[in-house]
C-alpha cells in the first residue's frame, strides 16, 4: 500500500494528471511542425560547427588523458591489495568518490568560475570526471589481477613497486585500455552538456539556436555531435581491438 | 621426530646485516633450512602445522609428501615467510626469517628459488620478460620490469638461463601461447635467474601429464644437482620423492610423521603415511 501510495504521488508530482485530452490530442502537431522547422538542417554554421567539434575533441582527449594519468597512482593507492597504507587507501577512495558523486554541471560551473569561461574549464571538468570513474574501475582492476604471480614475484624479492609493473599492470592492460576508451566516449559526450553553462565545446553552439527556436541549426548541431559520438566510439573500438589483441 | 639426527649439524647463524650471496655461502653453516618449533594457525582456529622441527644440510634434496590438506605447501610458505608463521622460527641460509626486516626479507627471498604448481607467470608477458623478472631480488627499477628495458647483460644472462631448459627459441613468446610443460620451464628459468642458493618447489609438475611431468622433473633436479643447490620439493608423485630426493619427510595433519632417507623406503612404504 505504501509503495502504491508513493507511485501515485509520484505521478501527481510530474503533471501527468493534469494532462487535458486537448493536449495530448496537439502532442503529434507539435511533434510534426518541430520536425518541419528542424529540416532540413541549416548549413550557414557548418565552419563555425566544425571548429566546436574539433574543440570539443580537443578537451575530451586532453581531460581523458590527464585523468587517466593521475586516476592510475590513485587506482594503486585505492587497492587494497597494493595500498601502502590504510590511510592512504581511504584517502584516495574519498578522492575518487568525491570526482564521480559530484555531477558534471556542477564541477563546470565551479571551473568556469575559477578558471573563465572556455575549453579549459570543459577540459578541468573532464579531467575531474575521468578520475572518478577511472581510479574506481582502475583500482578494481588492480585486486582482481590473479594473485598467483603476484606470490611468485613477493617470493622472488621483488618491491611492490616492482611487483605492480611487472604482474598487475600487465595483467590489468586490456581492463585499463576498456576504461580509458571508455572514458573517452564519456567525455565527449558530457562536453556536450558542459558548453550549456560555458565550458566550451560544442554545447555552446546549441545553446542559442535552443533560445532562439532556431531549430534547423540546433539539427545542424545535433547532427554534428551525433557523427562526433559515432566517429570516438568507432576509433575507440580499433584502438581497443589493435591494443588488447 | 628427525630420524637422521640432522640437528647435530646445527650452527648458531651470525645475526650481521644481510650478506651477499658469496658471502653466504662461505660464512654458512652447513645447514640450509632449520626448522624450530614451526606452528601455524588460521583464524586462531585451524591449526595446520603443528610443532615442526626440521633440518637440511646443503645440497641436499628433501622430498616433503603427505596428504592434501597436510600442510606440505603452508610449510614451504612459512619458510619463505609469504605465510606468516604463528610460532617457532624457520632458519633459510643462516638467517631467521621470522626476525628480519622487509628490506632484509627481500633480499634473502632473492637466494631461494621458488617454482610453483601452476608455475604462477605473468601470461601477457614475453618468455624472455617473465624470466627477467628473476633479477628482481637483487635489482630495482624499471629496468628490470620489462625486456624492453632490460640492460643487455641481463638479457642475456636470461636467455642463458631459457637456453638451459631448452626453451631459448621461445623467448618472444607469449607465455600465455606455451603449454604446462613449457611454462614449468620457463618458471623454473626465471627460479635460476635469481641466481638462488638453494631451492623450493611445490608439487612442481602436479598440473602436467605424466610425460611432460617426468621431463620437467628431470630436467629441474639435473639443473639444481648442476648448481650443487639444497633442494626441498612438495610432492604427491611417491616415485618422484624416491627417485629424485635423498631423504623423505612425510607430515600427516600437520605433524612431521616420517623422515627418512629415500633410499630406505619403497613406493609401498610410503603409502603407510597415506593410510
Amino acid at each position: 500500500m505504501g509503495l502504491l501510495g508513493l507511485l501515485i504521488h509520484a505521478f501527481y508530482g510530474t503533471e501527468f494528471a493534469h494532462l487535458t485530452l486537448a493536449e495530448i490530442k496537439a502532442m503529434p502537431l507539435n511533434v510534426l511542425g518541430l520536425l518541419r522547422d528542424m529540416f532540413p538542417p541549416s548549413h550557414q554554421s557548418l565552419f563555425k560547427i566544425g571548429v566546436a567539434v574539433v574543440e570539443t575533441f580537443q578537451m575530451s582527449l586532453v581531460g581523458t588523458l590527464f585523468g587517466v594519468l593521475i586516476s592510475l597512482p590513485l587506482g594503486f593507492l585505492a587497492a587494497r591489495s597494493m595500498t601502502p597504507h590504510c590511510f592512504w587507501y581511504v584517502l584516495t577512495r574519498l578522492v575518487v568518490s568525491l570526482c564521480r558523486t559530484v555531477p558534471d554541471m556542477v564541477w563546470a560551473i565551479f571551473f568556469v568560475i575559477v578558471v573563465g569561461l572556455g575549453p579549459l574549464a570543459g577540459m578541468l571538468t573532464l579531467l575531474v570526471d575521468t578520475v572518478g570513474f577511472a581510479g574506481r574501475f582502475f583500482a578494481e582492476a588492480f585486486e582482481e589481477a590473479d594473485c598467483r604471480p603476484q606470490e611468485a614475484l613477493q617470493a622472488i624479492g621483488a618491491t611492490r613497486g616492482g611487483t605492480f609493473f611487472s604482474v598487475i599492470l600487465p595483467a590489468a592492460f586490456p581492463s585499463c585500455i576498456n576504461t580509458a576508451m571508455y572514458s573517452m566516449e564519456r567525455a565527449v559526450q558530457s562536453s556536450v552538456v558542459l558548453g550549456l553553462v560555458g565550458a566550451g565545446g560544442i554545447g555552446m553552439l546549441l545553446q542559442e539556436p535552443m533560445t532562439w527556436h532556431n531549430y534547423s541549426e540546433a539539427t545542424t548541431v545535433v547532427l554534428a555531435i551525433f557523427v562526433m559520438l559515432v566517429g570516438v566510439e568507432q576509433l575507440s573500438v580499433n584502438i581497443r581491438r589493435h591494443i588488447i589483441a | 621426530m628427525n630420524a637422521w639426527g640432522i640437528f647435530s649439524l646445527n650452527q648458531p647463524a651470525c645475526e650481521t646485516p644481510v650478506p651477499s650471496s658469496a658471502s653466504v655461502r662461505s660464512a654458512l653453516t652447513e645447514v640450509d633450512i632449520q626448522i624450530q618449533g614451526l606452528c601455524k594457525t588460521f583464524d586462531g582456529r585451524r591449526t595446520v602445522l603443528k610443532d615442526i622441527h626440521l633440518s637440511i644440510p646443503h645440497g641436499q634434496a628433501v622430498a616433503l609428501i603427505g596428504h592434501n590438506g597436510s600442510g606440505k605447501s603452508t610449510l614451504l610458505r612459512c619458510c619463505l615467510h609469504l605465510v606468516k608463521p604463528s610460532s617457532g622460527s624457520v632458519r633459510l641460509l643462516g638467517r631467521d626469517f621470522t626476525t628480519l626486516s622487509t628490506a632484509q626479507l627481500r633480499l634473502m627471498r632473492a637466494k631461494v628459488g621458488v617454482v610453483f604448481q601452476h608455475h604462477n607467470l605473468v601470461p601477457r608477458l614475453s618468455v624472455l620478460t617473465n624470466v627477467l623478472h628473476g633479477v628482481q631480488g637483487r635489482k630495482k627499477g624499471p629496468r628490470t620490469w620489462l625486456q624492453g628495458f632490460a640492460p643487455q647483460r641481463d638479457r642475456q644472462e636470461a636467455m642463458a638461463k631459457l637456453e638451459r631448459v631448452g626453451l631459448a627459441h621461445l623467448a618472444g613468446q607469449r607465455v600465455d601461447q606455451l603449454s604446462g610443460g613449457e611454462s614449468q620451464r620457463v618458471a623454473i628459468a626465471r627460479a635460476l635467474m635469481q641466481r638462488p642458493s638453494m631451492m623450493m618447489a611445490d608439487e612442481p609438475v602436479a598440473s602436467l601429464d605424466p610425460n611432460a611431468g617426468e621431463e620437467v622433473m628431470q630436467l629441474f633436479v639435473d639443473l639444481i644437482r648442476d648448481e650443487g643447490l639444497t633442494l626441498l620439493f612438495v610432492s604427491h608423485n611417491l616415485e618422484h620423492a624416491l627417485r629424485y630426493a635423498d631423504r623423505i619427510v612425510g607430515l600427516r595433519d600437520g605433524c612431521l610423521e616420517m623422515d627418512t632417507p629415500s633410499a630406505a623406503e619403497d613406493t609401498l612404504s610410503l603409502r603407510r603415511l597415506y593410510a
